[in-house]
């Protein structure tokens, strides 16, 4: 088993959570004025899978896809930015934290629409085909909730009927905004539908990073090599704070801090950081903290978009 | 020179191929391409030629195969999506309209989404409230969408290589009507640009802005009005986003009556923008207003019962005597011209 450095996903890990709790802490000076879904809690899913992937790897994600964006390679830069609606951003200031895009490194964008980008992923993989790239695949980023969508049926029928290159990561957090899986599914066999459909899927559970990892490098192998066609895995994870804002939501009455506690207990970032030596891991922080810092600078000396801007790119 | 005289299906059908042997990029899928019926011959022996992985059926998911093309488009391919009924894109809308029209400017210009949405509108014979809808003015709603809908031979393969070669998504409509009628095609490649409306015929009393079959519709309208000493000019927008209001703004400026026959619901229609657009323009360079009318589908659902159908579309007769009376109010004057031939003729079952 080829092993990942742990270094490198610490990094990831550490700098995903840190982003996102800056993010927080900024937002309620208004600078952000924009929507933001954070990851925090549910890194592991989108770093594990992402230090598995290659960089002519495509990904598409959700509307919380700030952990997708940056442990696929996207710029961090550009991606607060973005989140300020500067010019310099991701998006020029034009797609906002729910649509990052960075296509240099295989990040193909988010909807905020649940499920838009499944088959977008699947279309992407259905390209990969047609043009006989061997070492390509796509990826297709989707919550509990996309499950419920017409679309990810189809998504998965067409997939499987076309043995695509594509994974299918189902990242679920138990809720589609507040509303639980149990009230919306009349059983809880997500894999097991994915299965119906014609493809291998497991759940890993425990949000485990080295698992996730480690599953997602084997099912590349296997698309690539051509042993697969599309391969499905669902993601227990869980997310710690509100479904959208900086804070958390715990006295609303939904869900509850007991419910949390595990997830907390089980947090990846001190997993991975206590096998690191302890210098390295410092190390590896002080750098990241510069690197946030130097992000959110850059932002806020970032110009906003000229007016005539508001009409460009509307067509090619 | 002889004039080389296909049908509208054929020109489509030879846009295709020409495009797909032009650019092996190009392909495309849909419920049927591949079947016997071949979308009514427009993609007729083009499996044969380009095989399977270019031109393949599809399950019965036109959401998640909108998406496939968006998604084969974001890699770089040319999709064409075909559809056999307007009304099945209804379930394609999210990806259309929150993807395909959004993504090149969401994410700041970084992505093109190069892919047609073909598909077929109109009456036939009896297709009844969901086989007959023309749902354009939806898209025309939508900044990021061209909406395409050629009513000639020549204009249908013209716009359809423009559109496979446009890098924004198209949708692109064919009325059932139009499929079997006849005109000059060259057999090259050629383009037609978008944004350019035709005047089909000249006149000076009153203009007639067709849209899709109403324009040969209007035409035999316009022969009708000959009779009654009403010279008609027809005036063919070809492409609705963009749309050429110039080329309208000319004509009505000149007949200070227009009609628009429009191949839908007129209300919040093509024909409503339009009238829009010239009371704006009329006002704002303070001119006498002209008289204008629209006339449509009827404001109800399209039953398929034969006399009801009947009623239920605009025909030659009805846009003559609406043209008509526009010009001269209610002295009483009637058209013949009820069914057109190729309806008359038109046998099912599909």
């Amino acid at each position: 088993m080829k092993s990942i450095s742990h270094e490198t996903l610490y990094r990831s890990l550490y700098r995903i959570r840190r982003v996102e709790e800056e993010i927080a802490r900024v937002y309620p000076t208004d600078k952000i004025q924009s929507p933001v879904h954070l990851s925090i809690g549910q890194e592991a899913v989108s770093v594990g899978v992402a230090e598995a992937l290659k960089p002519q790897d495509a990904v598409f994600g959700t509307y919380r896809s700030h952990a997708l964006y940056l442990a696929k390679g996207g710029d961090l830069k550009k991606m607060i930015a973005e989140l300020y609606g500067k010019h310099t951003g991701s998006n020029k200031g034009k797609g906002g934290s729910m649509h990052l895009i960075d296509v240099r490194v295989g990040v193909m964008g988010a909807s905020a629409i649940v499920g838009t980008t499944i088959p977008q992923a699947v279309g992407f993989a259905l390209a990969i085909r047609y043009r006989g790239d061997r070492d390509r695949i796509a990826v297709s980023f989707f919550g509990d909730g996309g499950v419920d969508e017409g679309v990810w049926h189809e998504s998965m029928n067409f997939a499987a009927l076309r043995k695509l290159p594509v994974i299918f990561i189902c990242e679920n957090n138990f809720y589609a905004i507040h509303s639980h899986e149990r009230a919306r599914h009349a059983r809880a066999n997500i894999v097991e539908r994915a299965r119906a459909y014609g493809m291998p899927a497991e759940r890993i559970e425990g949000n485990d990073v080295l698992k996730i990892y480690e599953r997602a490098r084997r099912a590349r192998q296997a698309i690539t090599a051509g042993k697969s066609g599309p391969i499905f895995f669902e993601c227990m994870t869980y997310r710690w704070r509100q479904h959208v804002g900086p804070g958390d939501d715990y006295d609303q009455g939904y869900r509850t801090k007991k419910e949390l506690e595990p997830w907390v207990k089980n947090d990846q970032l001190p997993r991975i950081g206590n096998l690191l030596a302890p210098k390295k891991r410092a190390a590896i922080e002080r750098a990241v903290e510069r690197e946030i810092k130097a992000a959110f600078a850059y932002a806020e000396k970032s110009p906003f978009p000229k007016v005539e801007e508001l009409f460009t790119d509307v067509f090619a | 020179m002889k004039e080389r005289i296909l049908t509208y299906a054929e020109a489509i059908r030879e846009a295709q191929e020409q495009e797909m042997a032009r650019d092996s990029s190009v392909f495309m899928f849909g419920m049927g391409v591949d079947d016997h019926i071949a979308m009514w011959g427009t993609t007729a022996g083009l499996q044969k030629r380009f095989g399977a992985s270019r031109i393949f059926d599809t399950p019965l998911s036109e959401d998640a195969m909108t998406g496939v093309a968006i998604g084969a488009a974001l890699a770089g391919l040319r999709p064409i999506h075909a559809h056999i009924r307007m009304d099945f894109l209804l379930l394609a809308m999210n990806q259309i309209v929150n993807i395909a029209a959004k993504a090149r400017y969401m994410y700041g210009g970084s992505v093109n989404i190069p892919a047609v949405f073909r598909s077929v509108i109109g009456r036939s014979w009896g297709q009844g409230a969901q086989h007959s809808q023309a749902l354009y003015s939806f898209f025309m709603h939508v900044p990021g969408l061209k909406v395409v809908i050629p009513s000639t031979p020549y204009d249908a393969k013209g716009t359809l290589i423009q559109s496979i070669r446009d890098n924004n998504p198209v949708v692109f409509i064919e009325h059932r009507m139009l499929h079997t009628m006849k005109g000059h095609v060259p057999a090259k490649p050629y383009t037609v640009p978008f944004g350019r409306a035709r005047v089909l015929k000249q006149g000076s009393d009153v203009t007639i802005v067709g849209i899709s079959y109403m324009v040969p519709e209007s035409l035999r309208a316009a022969h009708l009005l000959e009779d009654a000493g009403i010279r008609v000019e027809v005036i063919d927008p070809v492409t609705l986003a963009p749309l050429d209001m110039d080329t309208i703004l000319r004509s009505v400026k000149k007949t200070k009556h227009l009609l628009i026959a429009d191949n839908a619901w007129p209300t919040c229609g093509a024909g409503a923008e339009i009238i829009a657009r010239i009371v704006e323009y009329f006002q704002k360079e303070k001119l006498a207003l002209p008289k204008l009318e629209r006339l449509g589908f009827a404001a109800t659902t399209c039953p398929p019962s034969r006399p009801l159908e009947d009623r239920f579309y605009p025909n030659p007769r009805t846009i003559a005597e609406a043209a008509h009376r526009l010009l001269h109010g209610r002295r009483p004057w009637t058209a013949k011209g009820e069914i057109s031939k190729e309806i008359a003729e038109f046998r099912g079952p599909f």
